[in-house]
């Protein structure tokens, strides 16, 4: 680093050395029908997704069939207890978050859904989390129930058997993305563990 | 859709996105984030003998380290400005206001800055403008917060 030669009003003085550049984005998001009626079900503590004419059951719905573009105008309540088709372990604080570590999000298969929603997985440690693992919805208190995914405040262990034939919508055979593969959890015969090393073969 | 649902059921709310990144200056920016802080600003003194506000890192012709800062300004003149007449809620003021390029005393080039003034008719190329500094101040573009026309100036 080149030698600065300061003017004598700033020699001595401490230097400053960084400088916050936050930057920031302000918008009003709009939900739509789709997305609306989905927040409007969640307000009654229901979960309803939007089936493709003789299809799947999409939900969190769109309002129309990704594969094709046809609307999706047939609405389908599903089940609130479902099967985590992936999950990932959060060990370190992000801005903003106020959550306890380590925590879970996963990805939830809802029974009658045919899409995965993203949630939170609690009352149970973080690292006995598995794929195929049967979990439920625990909702905030009806006074504070709102038209938000939040009402939910996480997803807990139904202390069901795992589901050992869960696959990730779509999949015909096991990637280790969630689908399971011979009664063996993708987890541990697809995805090499970072931590010990088994696995990914 | 319309035919199923009325268009005030439509659910709305905020999003905000924020990153909250920082940066390291290097010890150009660094002396004039430094300068501000201490409501003083300073140049960079290039090969050919120009001085350029706000500092540049390297020669603009050579390419090569520049490493003397001189003080410059405080004041200094307008040489193009443009009149801001519905400032939104990131503009430094909530008045219309001027955004101006102003050569400082000492100075070769302008640099940008906001310009409080009465009206659009006060403001002029030529106009000479101080420094309105921040009451805290903490080594950031926002401790310089805006300028004024300079008092007993041609205004």
């Amino acid at each position: 680093m080149p030698e600065i030669t300061l003017p004598k009003s700033l020699q001595g003085v401490e230097a400053v050395r960084s400088v916050r550049t936050p930057a920031r984005l302000d918008y009003e998001f709009t939900a739509g029908d789709a997305s609306s009626r989905f927040l409007r079900g969640i307000e009654q503590k229901r979960i309803i997704g939007q089936r493709v004419p003789g299809g799947r059951v999409y939900v969190p719905p769109r309002g129309a069939d990704p594969e094709r573009g046809q609307a999706t105008t047939e609405e389908v309540e599903v089940a609130q207890v479902g099967t985590v088709t992936s999950f990932c372990m959060v060990n370190v604080a992000f801005y903003g978050s106020s959550m306890e570590l380590p925590y879970t999000s996963a990805l939830i298969l809802l029974d009658g859904a045919d899409l995965s929603i993203m949630h939170l997985i609690q009352e149970i440690p973080a690292n006995e989390v598995r794929i195929g693992m049967r979990v439920e919805a625990v909702w905030r208190d009806d006074e504070d129930i709102e038209p938000t995914l939040e009402s939910i405040k996480w997803f807990r262990p139904t202390g069901e058997p795992d589901d050992t034939n869960v696959r990730v919508p779509g999949e015909d055979h096991g990637t280790g993305l969630g689908s399971w593969v011979g009664g063996v959890a993708p987890t541990e015969a697809l995805v090499r563990n970072p931590r010990t090393g088994k696995g990914g073969h | 859709m319309t035919d199923r649902q009325e268009a005030g059921d439509i659910l709305s709310a905020p999003l905000i996105i924020e990153y909250p990144f920082k940066r390291t200056t290097g010890p150009v920016i660094g002396a004039f984030l430094t300068g501000l802080r201490e409501k003083v600003l300073v140049g960079s003194r290039a090969e050919d003998g120009r001085v350029i506000v706000p500092p540049a890192e390297f020669d603009p012709i050579s390419g090569r380290d520049l490493t003397e800062l001189v003080e410059v300004g405080p004041a200094g003149e307008i040489t193009t400005w443009a009149w801001v007449t519905k400032p939104h809620a990131k503009h430094p003021l909530s008045d219309p206001f001027a955004w101006a390029l102003i050569k400082l005393d000492g100075a070769d080039t302008p640099m940008l800055g906001a310009v409080a003034a009465a009206s659009m008719d006060a403001v002029h190329t030529g106009l000479r403008v101080t420094p309105v500094w921040a009451a805290e101040r903490e080594g950031h573009i926002n401790d310089l917060s805006h300028w004024i026309p300079a008092s007993g100036g041609n205004a």
